[in-house]
């Protein structure tokens, strides 16, 4: 019903689009040019009016009524099921809409609950009919009414070209708007919860605990503080991280001075997109090839050699992760080297610098700005990475320094602390906890990635 | 046997021809000299002799060749990978396309000051301590430093930044930017100075600064210049040599040159009929 709307509203945005701009296009005759804009611009604005009016209305109608249909089910509650506890209430106003929407059902606890479900699916059938139509009858009417004002507001002297503009630059405004929004949500989010875990948890010892055992307390429904010290996982993060710097930042480099100063032009032309798609990989075929590939070739060598490897190591993990923060490292540092004027080769070959000179004395510090916040940016990848290191890197929260016995990091606890069958409010606590120290480490590298790209900028412009 | 009479022909040949440079007194000798960019022609049959000690400009409407024929000197042309040059330059009586002649030495041999001024993002002596490091031409550190300070004297800099030389270059203003480079091609002691425009990006005081320090480096270094100011090339050079649309068309002592040009197109050209 509701998408049925969203189209009629669209076709009206098209007759919207035509009519305005055949109106505008008679009354300017012969003389196109006693306009004061163009006849498209007359269509666009209508057309923009009433997608605007109608699209608006829609969604913001159909999110307060949803919400409206909440508050109206819950205050016709049944006076026997008032004394129900507010989660039993939750799930037996969410099972009537069920039953009413005709989608599955869980069965139901007892008779009272039945009849209670049965008699709120009637009035929620009702509610949800009336919504739908009131909406639907309400932004078609506006969309309409919207249309026949901008049809009959075109003159010759209107500014539609101006006031058109002022909707595109509106609409661009919201979307960025949009963006930044959800951004600041989702750190709100996180801190809401961290916060709450705080209370609970002195902060120092989550920080600089070396215990990582968040459950272990779960069944008298408390988290234990002194099983909740993230450093091993910290760790584990970091020694994974660096194992896959050290792959990805030589051979990405390499790559990068290659792929701009060695390579022909017909090489580069193939070899560059090649090694972008490296970065198009899911990293879940990464963390299968870790996990089943790259782990037991690295347990039998080590094993050769006669050094004991866990099967899931903490190397393996960091060496495919290196190989798919590569492109990235590549990618990046290909642009700022091929952004380092010509001019100052030339300057170097000039004066009888070889190839290799020019680049490590003169190409490379000049664009190494760029390239550390390549690799910051590799990093703040390599940290938040958790595909391959769930499949690759392990469980146990180990203290370690050795790289080839298993680790775990910050990104395979959330996991296993959300996807577990733990009750969620014991498990959210560290897990948010996590999250949040992993963005603001994210948020930190990133910054100061930002901040070192544009003092690079500001030196070439 | 074979090598050593193979080396001595090698040698002597080398001996005749510097004879022969030295007899005639040609710093640079090109002969026949053809570049082709993919397909096109750029240049076609380039012949003719700078001398010692003298600046030599090569004027000329832009697209001309006179720029291409400057980056033949010291090879620049091999860093463009579709650029071919053909046919002979020599310098001191050396072929610089002999198979024995490294391009490194070449290039440290004909130092280049390009159009735009171009130092490195490195401090001011870095910059000049560039060439004598990557040729190893000096011992230790204090003989770097008088080389750096005897560079930046000449090249007229050495007032200004004595006080400053752990500066980055590129702060210096586009003047002294460019005697910057001028000092830096000259750090690696070269004989042969070639600058491309090299005042084309600066101010009249600057240009005039540029120009007096060519006068005082002419007494050691032979220099070319690609110029499109015509005052240029008659203040600063002794010889200059016109060229129209990849060719060579007239070279000869700058006064004469200007003062009575034997060709239709010099005379055009100077006097801003065409070009």
């Amino acid at each position: 019903m509701l998408i049925l709307t969203a189209f009629i509203i669209a076709a009206l945005v098209v007759v919207a689009q035509i009519a305005g701009q055949r109106r505008a296009a008679t009354l300017a005759g012969d003389e196109p040019q006693s306009l004061h804009s163009r006849p498209i611009y007359h269509g666009l604005k209508s057309a923009l009016w009433t997608g605007l009016v109608g699209f608006s209305i829609l969604i913001v109608a159909s999110v307060v009524s949803r919400q409206l249909i909440d508050t109206q089910l819950r205050a016709s509650l049944p006076t026997d099921v008032q004394g129900y506890a507010d989660i039993k209430k939750d799930r037996l106003i969410s099972d009537a809409k069920a039953v009413g929407d005709g989608d599955i059902v869980s069965a139901p606890l007892d008779e009272g609950y039945k009849t209670a479900r049965d008699a709120l699916a009637q009035d929620y059938l009702g509610l949800k009919t009336l919504r739908e139509w009131g909406i639907s009858i309400g932004t078609v009417l506006a969309s309409l009414a919207a249309l026949f004002l901008t049809y009959r507001g075109i003159h010759r002297e209107s500014r539609a070209r101006n006031s058109s503009e002022r909707i595109i630059r509106g609409g661009l405004f919201v979307s960025a708007g949009i963006a930044i929004l959800t951004t600041i949500g989702i750190l709100f989010s996180l801190l809401g919860e961290t916060i709450k875990f705080f209370s609970n948890v002195p902060f120092y010892k989550f920080l600089f605990g070396t215990h990582w055992s968040p459950l272990s307390g779960v069944f008298e429904g408390v988290v234990d503080e002194n099983t909740v010290g993230a450093i091993p996982l910290f760790a584990g993060t970091f020694m994974i991280t660096g194992i896959a710097m050290l792959v990805a930042v030589p051979i990405g480099l390499m790559a990068a001075v290659y792929l701009s100063d060695y390579a022909s032009p017909r090489v580069r032309a193939w070899a560059k997109p090649l090694l972008e798609i490296l970065a198009g990989i899911p990293t879940v075929v990464y963390g299968f090839f870790a996990a089943i590939t790259v782990a037991p070739l690295i347990r039998g060598s080590g094993e050769a050699l006669g050094l004991s490897v866990a099967s899931e190591s903490a190397l393996a993990a960091g060496f495919v992760m290196g190989i798919m923060i590569i492109p990235f490292i590549s990618s990046l540092s290909d642009d700022v080297i091929n952004a380092v004027p010509q001019s100052l080769r030339d300057g170097s070959y000039g004066l009888g610098a070889t190839k290799s000179e020019t680049i490590t004395k003169v190409v490379l510090p000049a664009a190494l700005p760029g390239i550390v916040s390549a690799v910051l940016l590799g990093i703040s990848r390599a940290v938040g990475e958790t595909m391959i290191v769930v499949m690759a890197a392990g469980q146990g929260a180990n203290l370690t320094w050795n790289p080839l016995e298993a680790v775990t990091t910050v990104t395979v606890q959330i996991v296993a602390l959300i996807t577990g069958d733990t009750e969620a409010d014991t498990a959210a606590g560290p897990a948010f906890a996590l999250g949040f120290t992993l963005l603001c480490i994210t948020l930190i590298l990133n910054m100061f990635a930002l901040r070192i790209v544009q003092k690079y900028r500001m030196r070439y412009e | 046997m074979n090598v050593v009479t193979e080396q001595e022909q090698i040698a002597n040949t080398m001996i005749q021809a510097k004879q022969q440079s030295a007899e005639t007194q040609y710093k640079i000798v090109s002969k026949n000299v053809d570049v082709f960019y993919g397909n096109k022609q750029a240049l076609s049959g380039v012949t003719f002799n700078a001398h010692a000690n003298e600046v030599t400009s090569l004027i000329g409407p832009s697209g001309c060749g006179k720029s291409t024929f400057l980056r033949c000197v010291n090879r620049m042309n091999d860093t463009i990978p579709i650029c071919r040059v053909e046919g002979e330059i020599w310098i001191d009586g050396q072929d610089i396309h002999a198979p024995e002649l490294d391009v490194v030495e070449l290039r440290a041999r004909v130092g280049m000051v390009f159009q735009k001024p171009n130092p490195f993002p490195k401090s001011i002596y870095e910059n000049i301590a560039y060439g004598p490091r990557i040729h190893g031409l000096t011992k230790d550190k204090s003989e770097l430093d008088e080389l750096v300070t005897v560079c930046l004297k000449r090249a007229g800099l050495w007032g200004e930044v004595k006080d400053r030389l752990e500066e980055p270059g590129t702060g210096l203003s586009g003047g002294q930017q460019q005697r910057l480079c001028i000092a830096r091609a000259i750090a690696t002691q070269p004989d042969v100075i070639l600058m491309d425009e090299p005042c084309s990006a600066l101010d009249p005081i600057a240009t005039a600064r540029i120009e007096e320090l060519m006068h005082e480096l002419r007494e050691n270094y032979t220099i070319m210049i690609v110029t499109h100011s015509m005052a240029q090339a008659q203040r600063v050079s002794q010889r200059t040599a016109f060229f129209h649309l990849g060719e060579l068309v007239e070279y000869g002592e700058t006064e004469q040159v200007f003062r009575n040009p034997t060709d239709e197109r010099t005379e055009s050209y100077i006097s801003g009929r065409i070009g």
